[in-house]
């Protein structure tokens, strides 16, 4: 038998280490499995850590993935730091990017090129609107955030296929379950010509400024860390417990709906049933492996887009199943979690003491003076 | 031969050494005190006499014979029971029910009802075994868990702390039930912190500092100040006491009625009371009489209060936010330091900004160096042992956190300070440098209002004392006009057989 005991100091370094330390330990197991496989372990793991970050190209397709996952972990951030659990920001993306297509598909041949700026008002409007339902049943009714949160993105889901499968449907689009294609109008600009990266890179790093002002320079930041950490001593500092929980679901909904905007008008152009790519869902783990972290967010948003990248050129290239993203995204989560834990404990081991067995009739232990 | 003898104990904690080379001696039918301060290593050494923890070094004899007692079953199998602090009872279950949990289940839930009367009558424990435990006092509840430990004939029976929710009555009482016990036999260890209670009760003492063994007397033959040299190490300081310049009316509390919030909590019955501008107000009374809603009340962290039952210079505050009493000049300094009165993660100068809000520019920008120096400044003021600004709330041992967070009230320039417990589980010294602060405030002409359950504390700080029990607040009395034994018979809640009908009698019906 072994037991946790708590470290009276747990290392400052080991707690920024962790992450390093799980990412290691992911890539381990992950050569163990590519083995198990009967695939080449060094070409495997190419295909995860290598070909993603090879070319500029590469660089490129790596950091569109990496800013919707970014964007909706930021917001995550500040809803994990305040004890407030939104589990749906996939759902949040989703409605963003049905609010930002019902603009995009406004936009004609002469439409101005800054019907972008209200296309991705309206996503984070929509994610916004989404996770106020969530707000509102645990303010009024008291509903458990976490259930609501998750169980809107089903409803998220069917709202969505019902607009591409219904009303929203593409007459030239030979019956397929999808919208029109946007005008060239509402394409988001790119950052350099032939790359698909567009300047949603630059909003998600500016988001990362912004993020990092609101958590631990400003006094609204202050007030929601401190509901998430000592909720007494917010209702003593008579800080609203309320406010935090508008101001922190409405924050991430916004943040989940900007990227499900960016994507609409970004590289889909089009709204279809596939939309959602799980990256809300995903974003959850990338604001833990950051350490709920402004900054820390931007290395583990590149890192579960080079699993998803990973995953695809496994599949495709050396034949392996796509769920191997998923593997990986999981393993890393576990491996971070129990790094954390022995951050904060460590293990004893029960019997390495000299006692007796666990419950002896007294007589025995008595032993003769 | 010795019923209990421990022999170079020692238990090493990841942190701390909680026992050092520790010996203690009990003979048959003694009252044994074991007196240290917080930390001194008291719970540690009783723990592992109870089987709960194990030492990891030195011997452990029972009735001559050494003994590894491997858990609290084994020592209950040893004939030791124990009486903590803290009642380990369901609140839902009644007095009986409770009592057969704990024991092996040969015995019918009839027979052991029937079995407590007989031991509650032996000992004079009045005990009603079938009410459910939540209508029970706290004092009735400690005579439950005393009962439950007497049940199996017990050889040695531990109590730790068991005065501090018993009103001074009731600790007669209580000892009247321990001399009978030991005169039959039974060993008793009686750990506390207090002074005169062991002089009156205890046959020998031993004193533990810092995890060692400092003394052992006969505390018959010692006197307080002697007790406290060998508990701290050095007199605690005496406090300056002037006379009392009483200004306006600062608070005034008037028919203040509030339901309880959950099932255990009580609620408040036509709470009157008033704190004067350069006094201090003492609330004695035991604890879970209201003494929590009352506060939540009087902080604003419980807004459901009728406007007008509570005023600030005047003004209807019952339903103003914490923050805006604190711009009225309402300071308040909770029982709870860490994780109300303190985030326990965030640092000293993040943790100003709960109560002080200066730092923070229009826009609700925080000037971080501003947060930064006036932690440093508070920590200098106040000689607060800590890492610097920068070090984590829950750094901090119980006593320095609570210098912080009082100087952190303080330094506001409050019109009005409300401190609960002010010195709950912190030690001498820096309890006295507490009281210390509270009467300069007092000097200085700020109002001040002190709950607190240790008797002692309050006739010492306080110029007019009042009493809670069960929700109702009674009269105000003079400190030098009342006595213990009066305070302790309004504790019970009986004051309005002795309360003079010239002090505020507009609640009192007489």
């Amino acid at each position: 038998m072994f037991k946790l005991e708590t470290r009276p100091q747990p290392s400052q370094l080991m707690s920024v280490a962790s992450p390093v330390l799980a990412l290691a330990i992911t890539v381990v197991i992950g050569t163990v499995l590519f083995m198990l496989l009967g695939k080449d372990p060094v070409r495997g793991l190419q295909m995860f850590f290598w070909e993603p970050i090879k070319s500029g190209y590469a660089w490129s397709e790596l950091a569109m993935k990496a800013t919707p996952l970014l964007l909706i972990a930021l917001g995550l951030s500040v809803c994990f730091r305040s004890n407030v659990w939104n589990i749906g920001a996939e759902g949040q993306f989703i409605l963003g990017a049905i609010f930002a297509s019902g603009v995009a598909m406004q936009a004609g041949p002469g439409t101005s090129r800054w019907i972008v700026v209200a296309i991705l008002a309206a996503g984070v409007l929509g994610g916004m609107a989404w996770a106020a339902i969530v707000a509102l049943l645990r303010d009024r009714a008291n509903a458990n955030e976490i259930l609501v949160s998750l169980m809107l993105v089903y409803v998220a889901d069917m709202v969505l296929s019902y607009l591409v499968y219904g009303p929203w449907k593409d007459p030239q689009g030979y019956n397929f379950p999808q919208t029109i294609t946007f005008a060239a109008a509402t394409k988001i600009p790119r950052l350099i010509d032939g790359f698909r990266a567009n300047i949603g890179v630059l909003i998600g790093l500016a988001a990362v400024a912004g993020f990092w002002v609101l958590l631990f320079r400003t006094f609204a930041g202050f007030q929601l860390q401190v509901g998430g950490l000592a909720p007494a001593a917010a209702r003593y500092a008579g800080f609203s417990s309320r406010r935090a929980l508008w101001m922190s679901l409405l924050l991430s909904g916004g943040m989940a709906g900007l990227a499900g905007g960016l994507e609409a008008a970004g590289p889909l152009g089009q709204l279809t049933p596939n939309a959602p790519a799980g990256y809300g869902f995903a974003a959850i783990i990338v604001a833990y492996v950051g350490r709920l972290h402004p900054v820390g967010t931007v290395f583990s948003a590149v890192l579960l887009s080079m699993f998803y990248i990973g995953g695809e050129l496994a599949q495709s290239r050396l034949g392996l199943p796509k769920s191997l993203t998923g593997v990986f995204q999981g393993l890393l989560l576990f491996t971070l979690l129990a790094c954390d834990t022995l951050i904060h404990y460590r293990i004893r081991w029960a019997a390495a003491r000299p006692a007796p067995a666990r419950s002896p009739a007294p007589a025995a232990a008595v032993k003769e003076a | 031969m010795l019923r209990l003898e421990l022999l170079g104990i020692s238990k090493q904690y990841p942190a701390v050494k909680a026992n050092d080379n520790v010996s203690l001696r009990v003979a048959p039918g003694q009252i044994h005190a074991v007196l240290g301060e917080n930390g001194a290593g008291k719970s540690t050494m009783m723990k592992m006499i109870y089987g709960a923890v194990k030492p990891d070094e030195g011997e452990i004899r029972w009735n001559g014979q050494a003994v590894q007692i491997a858990s609290p079953a084994m020592a209950r199998e040893l004939g030791i029971s124990m009486v903590y602090q803290h009642f380990s009872l369901f609140d839902t279950l009644t007095a009986a029910e409770n009592v057969w949990l704990g024991l092996d289940k040969s015995l019918s839930l009839e027979a052991v009802t029937k079995r407590i009367t007989e031991v509650a009558k032996v000992y004079g424990l009045d005990v009603d075994p079938l009410r459910p435990v939540h209508t029970l006092s706290v004092g009735e509840r400690q005579r439950v868990e005393i009962v439950r430990a007497l049940m199996t004939n017990p050889k040695l029976l531990i109590l730790d702390e068991p005065t501090s929710v018993l009103t001074p009555q009731a600790v007669e009482t209580l000892f009247v039930t321990l001399r009978q016990l030991a005169s039959e036999g039974c060993s008793i260890l009686y750990i506390s912190h207090k002074l005169d209670e062991i002089r009156a009760l205890c046959h020998h003492c031993t004193v533990l500092r810092g995890g060692k063994v400092t003394g052992e007397v006969d505390p018959t033959k010692e006197t307080n100040a002697s007790l406290s040299r060998l508990m701290i190490g050095a007199e605690p300081p005496e406090l300056q006491h002037r006379e009392a310049r009483v200004g306006a009316t600062v608070l005034e509390v008037r028919g203040l009625n509030l339901p309880k919030e959950d099932q255990f909590g009580m609620t408040l019955v036509d709470v009157g009371f008033e704190v004067r501008a350069g006094e201090i107000v003492g609330i004695a009374g035991v604890s879970g009489n209201g003494q929590q809603e009352l506060m939540a009340a009087m902080s604003g962290e419980d807004t459901r209060a009728a406007p007008d039952a509570i005023r600030l210079f005047g003004q209807p505050i019952g339903r103003h936010s914490p923050r805006r009493r604190r711009k009225e000049g309402l300071h308040f300094v909770p029982e709870e330091r860490l994780g109300r009165g303190a985030v326990p993660t965030l640092s000293l100068a993040m943790n100003t900004l709960l109560t002080r809000t200066e730092a923070v520019a229009a826009g609700g920008w925080i000037r971080v160096g501003e947060v930064q120096r006036l932690a440093e400044e508070l920590i200098a003021r106040y000689k607060v042992k800590a890492g610097g600004a920068g070090a984590a709330a829950k750094s901090l041992s119980g006593g320095n956190l609570q210098k912080f967070i009082v100087g952190r009230e303080i330094d506001a320039n409050p019109k009005l300070l409300i401190v609960s417990q002010p010195t709950w589980g912190v030690d001498v010294g820096a309890a006295a440098q507490i009281r210390a602060a509270l009467l300069a405030l007092r000097d200085a002409g700020c109002a001040v209002l002190v709950v607190s359950e240790e008797l002692d504390e309050l006739f010492e700080i306080c110029d007019r004392l009042v009493v809670i029990a069960q929700g109702r607040v009674s009269p105000s009395i003079p400190t030098a006009q009342a006595t213990i034994e009066l305070i302790g018979e309004w504790m019970s809640g009986l004051w309005n057989k002795t309360a003079k009908p010239h002090q505020e009698t507009d609640h009192v019906q007489a």
